[in-house]
């Protein structure tokens, strides 16, 4: 018996066993699933294992290194505050989805090969829009299936770029891959969508807002940051990167500002979050992956906190809309300090995790002599801040008073954000534990004066100006609307497109698509003329018939073998 | 010494079985014999399988008549392959088939079944392992008579005519066959396959050549249902009687093509008919509009033995592209099909065999709430389909893979396309079954079926192994693809 598996089964099984629990024995399994898990990933030697043989191809199903094994610990460490988070409730389908979800991008991550990839990079789509239906409204069925179809394309993406691969390299190996083969764009493309690039992130802000306040926790954490890993294996130092994780770091920002449902709000920002990754990952140096790594993993931790809080406040109050929120802190202090502390660390306050791993990012810029991007960088963070570390503690919990007098978040609520908490300030206090299980050595100082001084004023002055905007009534108030960004394009632009082609060139549209149809059904008809039982092709031909096409086919056969023959 | 007497012995042990049937004639007695005989047959198969292996070709003369003059069994990596396909699934089908005759054939007839099947067997094994070119008529025709009254022994009276019908065509078949070899043996003066091969690779082209590999295609391609040749097939698999159609369906056709394996790449393998001639270019098309519209056909079926039988025509399609040109990865999809598809297809014709035992010959009206009545069988329905489609983790996803790799080898990507579209087709009728298992409201349907017993324990276990082996060797393919791969190099090198 060996133990060399992938962790992923354990929590796909006990994800799909879950149902069959029910009472207390199944809220244990929540809590030991992942804790087995977890062990299971620490005994895991490293290397190759689970080597499979598939058609030709040697499939390693399991590789650990020290970039798989980071994600590994973190997804699982996620995985368990979930499981903490939705102790209360009582839909086990939400419960049973999360670990199948948590499961296959934990095997996603520790896939050797392209194939394996794939299998547990659909798996994630598929476990994924669970979360999102279990909702169950209506919007959330539709933005869900947007979703779902989307992530389906991008494993479809990958697939095929896969197949590109494997025929011109020879290896479905997942390793490094450069940009200059119709495979690996297609890989990249892939890749691109699920770690949420501009113009391929709709389905972010799109989805992710609709699921349960369970749900979202959840999505926050894997499927992007399973993108941030896979092209950290397989296009660091990839220079396009850059360019894309900057526009990615601030676009969103703009968004982020105007958006009045706090937890869409929180998606912007994890998006702009994402860029920076993209960035560093761009770079390409020890540091800036090491860079990338850490705040992947930061990352997941403290928006998991303010999901989590935001979450908290979705299950007492029933909305987290920015204009109907406010004074909450009364009501449901802890989940408030808890929020203050998620924000901080996404802000990246000294002392508080996104410090310590974002300073890895814009050192690494700055050492490349990347300094336009190093100010872009500069200028997402201040606008982080803004958005994320002022406006969602801010407007839910501050501001004018909504009056709403709930009760605190559950126990379990409170606890899983106490666990998350504690690693956000422990990782910030404590940087050089955390440095270790970075994949390259580091020799990294973050507390060093020149740093927490330019961060502080940064963050001294943008909040200044957050100040002074709410002061001079500047600020845009938040109103009850749908935010749309380049979705735009497909939910109004191409809508009013259509709608106006109809008005104006009604008619013609109105015969073109007559004769489609026409030709459409006609086309339809024939062919089920010829197939249907009675049909052509189909029918009980008499013996005589059959004959005859025998000696047709004989005598075409011999024309055309003397004709050959002849010439 | 027994273990050099092996290739006479895998044909003698079930030749020599069917007159013992006809003798004792009890139905219960009868069965133990072909249920011993064909496994015995198998494990010769296996030891045979084991022997290609170590010692590679080998070539048995029967009677010490040494070839080219006597008639010698020729044993390479390629028709072992096929032996251990036909005898495997004769075994297996074997064990099955007792509760399903014994519903489906008359009680009186028990021993003509089973005296044919055995003769059937031995046919099929027959012309597979021998290396003779007249051996191969005789033994297609021992297999084809064999086959006319396994398909007339089924209950309905359209079996009769079914029957008839094949037995027209098929002599047809046959006959040409024979007036191929007639000319090939005027030609050359051997009846050898190997020194045919020699011969014929020595001689340039000429007419009487080209007329009897003209003859040879068009009768092997009848009796492997190429289309337009296959419309015998549909009539043959749907009046047959389960087990017939089931042993039928994974071996008869698999068997032609081999034939047609043999001859092109073999016998005519030396005398360039690849390059020279459009037989690989007619055999393209032929495959594409068989993929195409046998699907289609298949679409609009309510009988759902028929429905499959047009499904094996399309898959017989996919079988033949890969034969159709010569590369290693094409010859390799083509075998590897060979097999897949004859576990896919006998698999699902042995659940429609549990599926008869309840309701009769399953129509689409019939099978409405099957998924409920019988859920083991309609699960195995929707893993045999997926199989039948080529998804990913079945059998039948190698078999594709493989032949999308050939195709886009020789940068077809025209093809490659029409590969993956013609396996929507397969979506569609493979879905209209599990629709109405498992959506469609089951009150229309009577409750006939609810009330009777449940299936017998052997036919659902056999019917199952078959099921997993559909997704055992969608994963584990080293005997598949390794044992086709072999082959497809040995039918290389004779075309070198």
């Amino acid at each position: 018996m060996t133990l060399n598996f992938p962790t992923a089964f354990i929590l796909i099984l006990g994800g799909l066993i879950l149902p069959f629990f029910s009472g207390s024995l199944r809220k244990l399994c929540l809590i030991f699933i992942p804790v087995i898990a977890f062990v299971h990933l620490l005994i895991l030697p490293t290397g190759l294992h689970g080597e499979l043989q598939f058609i030709g191809y040697t499939l390693s199903s399991v590789r650990v290194d020290k970039l798989s094994q980071i994600f590994g610990y973190v997804f699982l460490i996620a995985a368990f505050l979930n499981a903490i988070y939705a102790w209360h409730s009582d839909d086990v389908l939400q419960q049973s989805a999360t670990f199948v979800y948590a499961g296959s991008a934990i095997g996603a991550v520790f896939a050797g090969d392209l194939i394996t990839l794939f299998i547990f990079w659909e798996l994630t789509a598929i476990s994924s829009v669970i979360l999102i239906w279990a909702r169950r409204t209506d919007r959330a069925y539709k933005s869900g299936m947007r979703y779902l179809i989307t992530h389906i394309l991008s494993g479809m993406l990958l697939l095929i770029g896969a197949i590109f691969y494997s025929k011109s390299q020879g290896s479905i190996e997942f390793t490094s891959m450069s940009l200059d083969q119709p495979g690996v764009i297609l890989i990249f493309i892939a890749f691109g969508v699920k770690s949420a690039f501009p113009l391929l992130h709709n389905w972010l802000h799109d989805a992710y807002p609709e699921s349960t306040e369970i749900g979202t926790v959840a999505l926050s954490v894997f499927s992007t940051k399973l993108g941030i890993y896979a092209l950290a294996r397989g296009f660091a130092g990839t220079e396009i990167l850059i360019f894309i994780g900057a526009v990615m770091a601030t676009f969103p920002i703009f968004y982020a500002v105007i958006e009045n449902d706090l937890r869409r709000v929180l998606t912007y920002s994890l998006n702009n979050q994402l860029g920076f990754m993209v960035v560093g990952i761009g770079i390409g140096t020890e540091l800036a992956i090491n860079g990338a790594v850490a705040h992947a993993f930061a990352h997941i931790l403290y928006k998991s906190l303010l999901f989590m809080s935001m979450g908290a406040v979705l299950f007492r109050v029933g909305t987290v809309n920015g204009s109907d929120l406010g004074g909450l802190y009364k009501s449901m202090p802890w989940t408030a300090f808890f929020c203050i502390i998620g924000a901080a660390s996404i802000s990246a306050f000294p002392l508080f995790s996104g410090f310590v791993a974002k300073s890895l990012i814009m050192s690494a810029a700055l050492y490349q002599d990347h300094v336009l991007v190093w100010l872009v960088l500069l200028f997402a963070s201040a606008g982080v801040f803004h958005h994320a570390g002022i406006k969602i503690p801010f407007f839910a919990f501050f501001a004018h008073d909504s009056g709403f007098r709930c009760k605190e978040a559950p126990l379990n609520m409170l606890i899983a954000m106490s666990i998350a908490a504690t690693i956000c300030v422990g990782i910030g206090c404590f940087p050089n534990l955390f440095y270790m299980l970075l994949p390259y050595p580091v020799s990294y100082e973050p507390y060093t004066s020149s740093h927490v001084l330019s961060q502080l004023q940064l963050l001294v002055f943008s909040a200044l100006a957050f100040a002074f905007l709410m002061r001079t009534g500047v600020y845009p108030p938040e109103l009850k609307s749908v935010n749309l960004d380049s979705d735009w394009l497909y939910r109004v632009f191409l809508k009013n497109l259509t709608l106006k082609f109809q008005q104006h060139i009604f008619q013609l549209y109105d015969q073109a698509c007559h004769k489609l149809k026409g030709g459409f059904w006609g086309l339809c008809k024939k062919i089920h003329r010829h197939h249907q039982p009675t049909g052509l092709l189909a029918r009980n031909w008499p013996t005589s018939n059959m004959v005859l096409w025998v000696a047709l086919m004989l005598a075409s056969y011999l024309i055309i073998y003397f004709l050959q023959f002849a010439v | 010494m027994i273990s050099s007497q092996l290739p006479a012995l895998q044909i003698i042990v079930p030749l020599l079985a069917a007159p013992f049937c006809v003798i004792i004639r009890n139905s219960r007695a009868t069965w133990l014999i072909s249920v011993l005989a064909s496994w015995v047959t198998f494990g010769i198969s296996i030891l045979l399988y084991l022997d290609v292996q170590t010692l590679g070709v080998i070539s048995y003369e029967m009677g010490n008549w040494a070839p080219p003059w006597g008639i010698e069994y020729r044993i390479d990596s390629i028709n072992v392959f096929v032996l251990l396909i036909v005898s495997s699934i004769g075994a297996l089908v074997s064990l099955y088939a007792y509760p399903s005759i014994s519903v489906e054939v008359d009680e009186n007839k028990h021993y003509l079944f089973w005296t044919s099947y055995l003769l059937c067997l031995t046919g099929l094994l027959g012309v597979t392992i021998t290396g003779d070119a007249f051996n191969i008529f005789v033994f297609l025709e021992i297999s084809s008579l064999s086959t006319y009254v396994l398909i007339a022994l089924g209950k309905n009276r359209h079996a009769l005519y079914a029957a008839f019908r094949y037995l027209i065509l098929g002599t047809i078949g046959a006959t040409f066959i024979v007036i191929g070899i007639g000319l090939l043996y005027l030609l050359t003066g051997t009846l050898n396959l190997y020194d045919l091969s020699m011969r014929l690779g020595d001689m340039s082209l000429t007419q009487p050549q080209l007329a009897a590999l003209a003859f040879l295609t068009v009768g092997i391609s009848l009796k492997l249902a190429l289309f337009p040749l296959h419309l015998w097939l549909p009539n043959a698999y749907a009046f047959a009687p389960s087990v017939a159609t089931c042993f039928l369906a994974a071996t008869a056709t698999k068997v032609a093509i081999y034939l047609l394996l043999r001859f092109a790449y073999d016998v005519f393998g030396q005398s360039q008919i690849f390059s020279e001639l459009p037989l690989g270019e007619v055999l393209l098309i032929l495959s594409i509009a068989a993929m195409f519209i046998a699907s289609t056909v298949a679409i609009y079926q309510q009988d759902i033995k028929r429905m499959f039988a047009y499904s094996s025509v399309a898959q017989i399609g996919y079988i033949t592209l890969g034969a159709s040109f010569a590369s290693h990865t094409a010859l390799t999809s083509s075998i590897v099909h060979l097999f897949n598809h004859a576990i896919t297809k006998g698999a699902i014709f042995l659940l429609l065999g549990l599926v008869a035992l309840r309701i009769g010959q399953p129509t689409l009206k019939k099978m409405s709430g099957l998924g409920k009545s019988m859920p083991w069988t309609s699960a195995g329905l929707v893993i045999c389909g997926l199989s039948l489609i080529g998804v990913p983790g079945t059998a039948g996803f190698i078999s594709k893979w493989y032949l999308i790799l050939a195709v886009l080898e020789r940068g077809w990507w025209w093809l490659a396309f029409m590969i993956l579209a013609s396996s929507l087709l397969a979506v569609i009728y493979v879905w209209r079954v599990v629709e109405t298992m498992y959506v469609s409201d089951s009150d229309s349907r009577g409750d006939s079926h609810m009330a009777s017993t449940t299936s017998p324990t052997s036919m659902t276990l056999v019917a199952w192994l078959f099921v997993t082996s559909c997704i055992f060797f969608g994963f584990h393919t080293s005997f598949s693809v390794e044992g086709a791969s072999a082959a497809a190099k040995v039918l290389l090198e004779y075309t070198k």
